[in-house]
């Protein structure tokens, strides 16, 4: 039969992170890339911010100040939470890749997200004691 | 067969040619029991002889009916429809993704079965190695073996291509050779096909895996293509340590 158009049938990245119809594994990538895209988004922010360094004293304190509202601090638990997701689901897959626990991937997916969880209320415990 | 009769609404996928694609909405009543591969073949039957799909052996061995059921990769010949939907329920039915749709619900596979040539575990074999009488039967290229001294089948892989459906990361890279394909080269491992090193060891090859395991959920015939692809990573690592303290 002719084949009409030779393009796949996707949705292209969409398709990264749709979660419908998708198991434990699938949304444990689609986390993974989602902290990933985070992190690296903060990465430039936290560079900007450590810019103001540069500037003298009064920028940085200005912006420290400016950086206590409650909003930027939710946005830093996020980057807590979606730093601890992505760093320990990095050594579950490092780990996978050297063929260590794969049966098991599921559990260990479980045991990031419990650590995760764990490690942020302490973060964020810590942080709202000392603020 | 229970007597039990529900009333399940087919939301088919429907494309020819060049045209958009759209949704056709088909109301049947079939019994729970049936299969959903029964369903679209009365829609054919008695609805609509221009709707294209595929299957032949109707017990989950040619590989033939993969459909995407209500957004998950299924066999629809061994998927009843009392699993998947309930009465007066929806079953939506789509191509497998991440292959061209030729028409319909069928879709163009070579990608699969380019990538089995090129691990030398092609899904069809020339005529002359597939004695007809049985004796002699001889494959292509060493075929790993169990203890019994039986030759192991390709894991069991039916080429039905729901693996590389249920990737998330197949649809934006073409070139890569999926689940399946790396299945079969784990199968026969780089110890006994060091050639296949060359093949697999590369951005489309084990690396371009990102870990979601969503192959293995889909398989139909238990290949674990995932944990077959880790091990296919574990085969290269170790290759290369190796040549690092100068070994082979
Ligand atoms: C705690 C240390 C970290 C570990 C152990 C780690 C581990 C990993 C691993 C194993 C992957 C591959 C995942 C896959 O195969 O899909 C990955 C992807 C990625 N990481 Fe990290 N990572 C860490 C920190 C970071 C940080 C701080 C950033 C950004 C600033 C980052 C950005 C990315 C990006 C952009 C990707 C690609 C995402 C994807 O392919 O889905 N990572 N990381
Ligand atoms: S590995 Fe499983 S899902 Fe993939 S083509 Fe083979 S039988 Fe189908
Ligand atoms: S018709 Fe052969 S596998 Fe379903």
């Amino acid at each position: 039969m002719e084949n009409p158009t030779k393009k796949p049938n996707t949705r292209g990245i969409l398709d990264w992170f749709d979660p419908r119809g998708r198991r434990v594994g699938g949304w444990g990538f689609i986390l993974n890339r989602l902290t990933a895209i985070g992190l690296t988004v903060y990465l430039y922010l936290h560079l900007i911010m450590l810019g103001k360094l540069a500037q003298g004293p009064e920028a940085y304190d200005s912006f420290i100040a400016f950086a206590k509202q409650p909003l930027i601090m939710f946005g830093e638990m996020l980057v807590i939470i979606g730093g601890l997701y992505h760093g320990l689901n990095g050594v579950r897959i490092a780990l996978n890749s050297f063929g260590v626990g794969v049966p098991a991937q599921k559990q260990l997916l479980y045991g990031v997200l419990g650590l995760t969880l764990v490690g942020s209320l302490i973060f964020g415990l810590r942080m709202f004691a000392t603020h | 067969m229970s007597e039990e009769k529900w009333t399940v609404n087919f939301v088919v996928y429907r494309k020819k040619g060049e045209g958009a694609p759209h949704y056709q909405t088909f109301t049947l009543e079939v019994s729970p029991e049936e299969y959903v591969i029964d369903g679209v073949e009365r829609i054919w039957a008695f609805h609509d002889r221009s709707l294209v799909f595929a299957h032949a052996c109707h017990h989950s061995t040619c590989g033939a009916c993969g459909m995407r059921v209500n957004g998950v990769e299924k066999l629809t010949c061994i998927t009843r429809i009392r699993d998947v939907t309930s009465n007066g329920g929806t079953l939506r039915i789509e191509p497998l993704r991440n292959f061209p749709v030729i028409s319909d619900l069928v879709v163009d596979m070579s990608r699969l079965y380019v990538g089995m040539d090129k691990v030398h575990a092609p899904a069809v074999h020339p005529l002359s190695m597939a004695p007809l009488e049985g004796e002699g039967i001889k494959p292509p290229r060493e075929v790993p073996m169990d203890d019994g001294k039986e030759y192991l089948r390709l894991a069991d892989c039916i080429e039905c291509g729901l693996c590389i459906s249920a990737c998330p990361v197949a649809g934006t890279a073409e070139e890569y050779l999926g689940p399946a394909v790396l299945a079969a080269a784990q199968l026969q491992g780089l110890g006994r096909a060091p050639d296949l090193t060359a093949v697999v060891d590369c951005v489309d090859g084990v690396w371009r895996c990102h870990s979601a395991y969503e192959c293995t959920a889909v398989c139909p015939s238990s290949v674990d293509p995932g944990w077959r692809i880790m091990d296919l990573r574990r085969q290269v690592l170790a290759q290369r340590i190796r040549r690092w303290f100068g070994g082979a």
